[in-house]
């Protein structure tokens, strides 16, 4: 009897507790596909916010598509194919700006979220200069996961200290300790595949333009082919006469290996070489390893951020907006980025939870100019990006400034850049 | 391939015949054809459906402004993506990529019938051991592209791999830039290549009139020769009429980084050209080694002068094999030098990256027609002579 007594004790309250949980969580069930390239080293921030969601909704089954390699460009062949075939996740990561706007909204395959923006509050809480990177006269198109600064040069202290030089702050000063270090057999500066060349690229025309014609050179007021624009080219050169000859066969990783080991004295990257250096290499930031903006670009931060959006026709739209909601809030925001090695693109982030780079990174985003990456899908549309890549080796082997102009003018016609 | 029928099958064959039906709709043939329906439609659809719709947006300019519309604007536009890519100076990379093309494909043909037919030499002599070597040579052919490609990043890498094992015997590192040099040999300016084309043809035509001279047949000889001298002079004098194809000159050439990826290629499929040689060098009855040998051939000799002359029909199928391999290489060359390392590009990879990067599906489409047409002329000679040589067994 007592046995049956409690038996029926514990059925009764494991039933009040299952009835008491499902009013607890709510009504979303059914799928939610994400579709993105962060696998590897991005994998674990990705599976913070996918726990936390399904914290949230536990009746929603979360598939995690991811197609790996080659820096995203086979996931957005894979993306492209599935949305031409109508089978289109329910919300995709891609670059905030003009690889989004360019490609999928002018396409209308996308839903405005200015709505969302509005009902979250986000209008307050993002920068209005990232919010305006992000929309077209026609709506906000996606929400923004973190942000990435591109123009930060790497060096180790030491290293400088024993070769007698200093973080150069322009690139006059960088070409005039450049031949010094080529001498001692030091690589001034490290380079690796085409895209950290183009990478580069921005980085030295960012400093030589200056924000305001960086900018002009996208709206289409200023042209390729102005003085000030094959100015950057003939600079650009005479870097390139500092950097290593295998960069071609070279990851970012192993340009920044080349830092590391002192084979090179500087690398200009994206900073999520700060948590390459931080977390695989296990270098204590600031005093192992150092950065500053790289030459002549104080004060400026050449931005990129990943983003989801909610594409038209998406098959479980409210376990979407419910994945979207989540992304721009402080909770998943700060659970995403100190794991990724990236910022929150929110103002009011727990700066707590982060390195001592991302801190500093965080001063300066809340402080800087904003500019947005070539390189990274924020000025110009995958057609300019692409045909970019292609007049970068032109450059490469030609070495001819007036012919890379002529050149980017032509494809940004073709590509109908800031018409 | 067709086997003759044996008396057997015939004897079967006529007494399942119908009455009603004429002789060739017998009810084998029915139900042959009904099998066969699934896969013929299949094919239709799935094959030449499909080269027949790339074919179209090749005329088209998909890739314009909202090229991944639900439902694209498209204008046939005819040739001009055709047009663009052999003219337009930003498509200089395509035509780099053609004659990258170009070099591997004879480097793989090349490389991988002279080291598989030595390696089958050697093993038709049955070294200790024959089994084993066999199967190590021909390993390598049962890898993806992908591994091969990121086996031999590695050992190509400019500070490791290859480049240090001079090292191990006191010698400097080797400072080769494998798969990442900038260096172009046998460099020419576009501008040139129908000369260059001209003079070619206008050799081969040279050597087929003095052979057909040498046999006789002087009339033939002299319809050879005439078009030979008439290219020549046109290569020389003529060149100043054509139109200036591209408006700025253009240096192409041999890329030195292209012989990493050469290396790999040649790796991974000479085992299978050792494979096809060694079958057939068994093949051979004894009783020729032994009747070359009685005549005083030495070993050399009986190679070159009996073996070779029997193998040439397997040469002929490795090298139609090899020439459609070399020209899919896309996924050793996107393993093992990345996207846009141009220098080891060839018109595949770029085609991936136009069409799929960069959006212009028209475009992307007309490169992998003209790799298509390159395939095909190798493909439809081989498959015209085979046909040809079945129905000359089966009649």
């Amino acid at each position: 009897m007592q046995l049956k007594k409690l038996v029926i004790a514990t059925l009764v309250g494991v039933a009040l507790l299952a009835a008491f949980g499902t009013v607890m969580a709510d009504n979303l069930t059914g799928k939610l596909e994400i579709f993105s390239w962060w696998a590897g080293d991005e994998g674990p921030a990705l599976q913070a916010l996918i726990d936390l969601y399904s914290a949230e909704h536990p009746n929603v089954n979360v598939i995690n598509a991811t197609v790996t390699g080659g820096s995203g460009v086979n996931a957005k062949a894979v993306l492209k194919t599935r949305m031409l075939g109508g089978d289109a996740p329910d919300s995709f990561q891609v670059h905030a700006g003009q690889e989004l706007i360019g490609t999928w909204v002018r396409a209308d395959r996308m839903e405005d979220l200015t709505s969302l923006f509005q009902q979250e509050g986000w209008m307050n809480v993002f920068p209005s200069g990232l919010i305006k990177l992000l929309s077209t006269d026609a709506g906000i198109w996606s929400v923004p996961v973190n942000i990435h600064r591109s123009n930060v040069m790497w060096y180790i202290p030491a290293n400088l200290e024993k070769w007698g030089v200093e973080a150069p702050k322009t690139w006059d000063d960088f070409l005039a300790i450049a031949p010094a270090l080529k001498a001692q057999g030091i690589t001034p500066l490290a380079l690796a595949e085409n895209w950290t060349v183009n990478h580069l690229w921005e980085s030295v025309a960012l400093a030589v333009l200056g924000p305001d014609k960086w900018q002009a050179l996208w709206d289409g007021t200023l042209s390729f082919t102005s003085p000030e624009a094959v100015a950057v080219w003939k600079t650009f050169g005479k870097i390139l006469e500092y950097t290593n000859n295998d960069a071609a066969s070279l990851s970012w990783q192993q340009a920044t290996d080349m830092v590391v080991s002192g084979k090179a004295a500087f690398n200009v990257m994206g900073d999520w070489a700060a948590g390459y250096m931080s977390t695989t290499l296990g270098l204590t930031p600031g005093t192992d390893y150092a950065w500053s903006p790289s030459p002549g670009t104080q004060g400026i931060f050449m931005m990129l951020s990943d983003s989801f959006g909610l594409p038209k026709g998406a098959p479980d739209r409210d376990n979407a907006i419910a994945w979207l909601e989540l992304l721009g809030s402080k909770e998943g925001s700060d659970a995403f980025n100190p794991l990724k090695g990236s910022i929150s693109a929110r103002t009011d982030s727990d700066l707590s939870l982060y390195n001592a780079y991302s801190q500093s990174a965080a001063m300066d985003w809340q402080n800087d100019i904003v500019a947005g990456s070539l390189t990274h899908g924020v000025v110009a549309n995958e057609g300019f990006m692409n045909d970019f890549a292609t007049v970068m080796e032109m450059f490469l082997t030609s070495r001819d400034p007036q012919q890379a102009a002529n050149a980017c003018d032509a494809i940004a016609r073709q590509n109908g850049i800031g018409g | 391939m067709l086997v003759a029928p044996s008396p057997a099958s015939l004897h079967y064959h006529a007494s399942n015949t119908l009455e009603r039906w004429p002789v060739h709709l017998s009810r084998d043939r029915i139900i042959a054809f009904a099998v066969l329906l699934p896969s013929l439609v299949l094919i239709a659809v799935f094959v030449y459906g499909f080269i027949g719709q790339t074919i179209y947006i090749s005329f088209t300019d998909w890739g314009q402004g909202a090229a991944l519309a639900e439902n694209p604007q498209m204008h046939l536009i005819g040739f001009d993506n055709y047009k663009e890519l052999f003219t337009s100076f930003l498509h200089m990379r395509f035509r780099q990529d053609l004659i990258n093309a170009f070099f591997y494909t004879v480097s793989l043909v090349l490389g991988s019938l002279a080291l598989g037919l030595f390696l089958a030499v050697l093993l038709d002599r049955e070294p200790r051991g024959e089994g084993i070597f066999r199967t190590i040579f021909l390993y390598p052919m049962s890898l993806s592209f992908v591994v091969t490609g990121t086996i031999w990043r590695w050992l190509l890498a400019p500070e490791g791999g290859i480049n240090v094992l001079p090292s191990f015997i006191g010698l400097s590192p080797g400072r080769f830039r494998w798969i990442s040099s900038r260096q172009q040999i046998l460099t020419f300016d576009w501008q040139s290549v129908p000369s260059i084309t001209a003079i070619v043809v206008a050799l081969v035509l040279a050597f087929l009139a003095i052979r057909m001279w040498r046999r006789g047949t002087h009339k033939r000889a002299l319809i050879a020769a005439a078009p030979a001298v008439i290219l020549v002079l046109w290569a020389i004098f003529g060149q100043r009429l054509m139109p200036q194809m591209v408006p700025i000159p253009e240096k192409h050439g041999f890329n030195l980084a292209t012989i990493g990826v050469m290396i790999a290629a040649i790796w991974q499929f000479s085992g299978y050209t050792m494979a096809l040689y060694l079958a057939g060098l068994r093949g051979i009855p004894v009783e020729l080694h032994e009747v070359s040998r009685l005549d005083g051939a030495n070993d050399i000799q009986y190679y070159t002068r009996v073996a070779f002359p029997i193998l040439k029909p397997i040469t002929l199928s490795a090298v139609i094999i090899l020439a459609h391999i070399s020209l899919k290489m896309f996924a050793l060359i996107f393993a093992m030098a990345g996207a846009d390392n141009s220098a080891t590009d060839h018109p595949a990879v770029l085609m991936y990256l136009t069409t799929f990067r960069g959006n212009k599906f028209a475009l992307g489409a007309s490169i992998a027609v003209i790799l298509f047409l390159i395939v095909a002329l190798f493909i439809v000679p081989y498959l015209v002579s085979s046909y040809r040589e079945q129905r000359k067994r089966t009649s």
